[in-house]
């Protein structure tokens, strides 16, 4: 299997990347490359196995925690958004979205 | 007294302690060390003498008040992928030029409430991605070593400012080897705990399922004293482990049963997995490795031969794995609430990709397209969940190994630090130099690097333990050990 430059911008538009001309088909022969090497795993019958999406699951139940629904931070406004790039009114600022 | 850039850890805090010397002179002392040597080496993103002296005299008054514990008053440095509130946060990217955290990760908070005195913020690999430190968007760190070399990576800057006797001690993280590997060519001693042992919070995700914090020093000790102090339980981090602070100083020092003042380790078996040892593997590093295992032998361990058999899979397993988490994390990077935004855009939509293209360095926008693809319609079962099942299906092959031994044991890397410029033009090839790293990480156990000599132009060599879940204190008790009987851990870089 190979990718395709269609693939390259289809995945870099989900990726919300936008790849020059000389970029794209770099990584277009640089993903071509690694899925190379990917072809090995596919080979392996993992039929039955459970995955492994957290690594202590391996020996132990895993649950997540849920914690009391209750306020635990303070308004910190001003400086959550001292590195923000656009802000106005304590609001953050992004280009137009509905005319 | 010794000069302050040769004390370790243990060495530094007990001659605060004593009042010999006082933060404020250590921190002084370390401060013109890196200014006299750092602007070779590139360990440093940041270095902030006020914030450190205001922090120094705050330890002196704890140490004066007879109030010190084991590290207070102690210079150390931050990886800079750390969010702290004193001081600026790139993660080694433009995206974050000029970040300021509103607060400080907890491994931060945690040494600071040790009353460790931060310095500054080391050079890494961009979000943590390489093995080189040549993808820090800055400037890449050079091997004191050897400064023709890279250090290793992801925290390469760590591991230099600690072998260049910048800092004794440090913080790195190690998602697939990053902790590991960096020590491994800078001859200074890393741990990397069991997934959950350190928490999560204010460390900037990379891949949240392997993404663990670890100290760098220059011994198995001075890494005990960090860790410590480092790791805990968290409430801000989801899969912090909840259990009970470990004291792994203790564990490191406490005699094994059985063992003998000549043979400290009697009865412990150490398992070799052949896969570890392939013919691909350099000369050289097989040679320090074995040097090194010849030495546990002396103090009483056994070697045992075993197979991990997936070792070679765990390459694309991991490659396939960290970058959909990876795609999945930096999707925060967009613009709005921090860091870089492009400066001309037609519309929403081409502001986030302008952004991004701007912000993103080559290596980060190459694992956000292979994660995007993997996670993608029609192929996540391909390759997201057959990657997820194999990983079970490694860390069941490490359980098996666990019933005939106490500690696995192998290279980190298969050869020493290479030249800069070398493995830039062939990324996949790069992957393939993780291999012994990757199987421990995927399956999320606690893993060591030490220096057992060098190789090849003279550069060290580390060897690799890796210990069952929660077994830090038995990892950090071998390597301690082997440490008490040889100098390698000692060996500094000369002209530094």
């Amino acid at each position: 299997m190979s990718l395709t430059p269609d693939d390259v911008s289809r995945i870099a538009h989900l990726a919300r990347l936008e790849l020059q001309p000389a970029e794209s088909a770099a990584l277009l022969g640089n993903l071509n490359d690694f899925f190379e090497i990917v072809g090995q795993m596919s080979a392996v019958d993992t039929a039955g196995v459970e995955p492994l999406y957290t690594p202590l699951s391996a020996i132990e139940q895993v649950q997540l925690r849920l914690r009391d629904d209750v306020v635990t931070e303070t308004n910190q406004r001003e400086l959550n958004q001292r590195s923000a790039p656009a802000v106005e009114d304590g609001l953050f600022l992004v280009p137009k979205v509905i005319e | 007294m010794k000069p302050v850039h040769d004390m370790g850890v243990a060495e530094l805090a007990a001659a605060l302690k004593s009042r010999a010397l006082s933060s404020r002179e250590a921190t002084q002392a370390l401060l013109s060390r890196i200014a006299t040597h750092d602007p070779a080496l590139g360990a440093f993103l940041h270095v902030d003498a006020d914030v450190a002296l205001a922090r120094a005299d705050a330890a002196d008054a704890v140490l004066a008040a007879g109030h010190a514990g084991a590290l207070t008053g102690v210079p150390i440095a931050h990886k800079d992928i750390y969010v702290t509130a004193d001081m600026p946060t790139t993660a080694g990217s433009r995206m974050l030029a000029g970040y300021r955290s509103p607060f400080d990760a907890t491994v931060v908070a945690r040494l600071n409430a040790a009353g460790t005195v931060g310095l500054g913020k080391l050079n890494c690999d961009e979000f943590a991605m390489g093995s080189a430190n040549e993808n820090s968007a800055y400037f890449p760190a050079h091997n004191p070593w050897d400064r023709s070399r890279v250090p290793g990576g992801s925290s390469g800057g760590s591991a230099v400012a600690v072998a260049a006797r910048l800092v004794p001690g440090v913080t790195g993280t190690d998602t697939g080897g990053s902790i590991r590997q960096p020590a491994s060519f800078c001859g200074i001693t890393g741990i990397k705990p069991t997934y959950g042992v350190c928490s999560r919070y204010g460390m900037i995700a990379f891949a949240s399922s392997l993404d663990q914090a670890g100290p760098m020093a220059r011994s198995a000790e001075d890494c005990a004293l960090l860790l410590a102090a480092m790791s805990g339980f968290d409430e801000r981090d989801a899969t912090s482990v909840n259990k009970p602070p470990q004291d792994f100083h203790a564990q490191m020092r406490a005699a094994r049963e059985g063992a003998t003042a000549a043979q400290p380790l009697r009865g412990l078996r150490i398992g070799l997995p052949r896969e570890f040892f392939p013919a691909a593997l350099s000369a050289d590093v097989n040679a320090a490795v074995r040097a090194g295992l010849a030495e546990l032998e002396k103090l009483g361990a056994t070697l045992v031969d075993l197979s991990l058999p997936r070792t070679e899979l765990a390459i694309p397993v991991y490659y396939i794995i960290a970058p959909a988490e990876a795609s999945s994390n930096l999707s925060r990077f967009d613009g709005v609430k921090f860091g870089h935004r492009a400066a001309k855009y037609d519309d929403l939509l081409d502001m986030y990709k302008k952004t991004r293209a701007e912000g993103f360095g080559e290596e980060v926008k190459r694992r956000i397209m292979i994660g995007s693809y993997v996670l993608s319609h029609g192929y996540y079962d391909a390759y997201y969940l057959q990657a997820q099942k194999l990983r079970r299906m490694i860390a069941d092959d490490f359980q098996q190994c666990f019933t005939q031994c106490d500690l696995i044991a192998g290279p980190v890397a298969p050869t020493v630090a290479w030249k800069h410029g070398e493995g830039k033009d062939d990324p996949t090839q790069a992957y393939l130099a993780d291999i012994f790293t990757l199987p421990g990480s995927l399956a999320g156990l606690p893993g060591m690097s030490l220096p057992v000599g060098t190789g090849a132009g003279g550069m060290p060599v580390g060897l690799q333990l890796i210990g069952n879940y929660f077994q830090e204190g038995q990892l950090l008790h071998a390597a301690h050990a082997l440490q008490q009987a040889t100098d390698w851990h000692q060996a500094a870089p000369a002209g530094i």
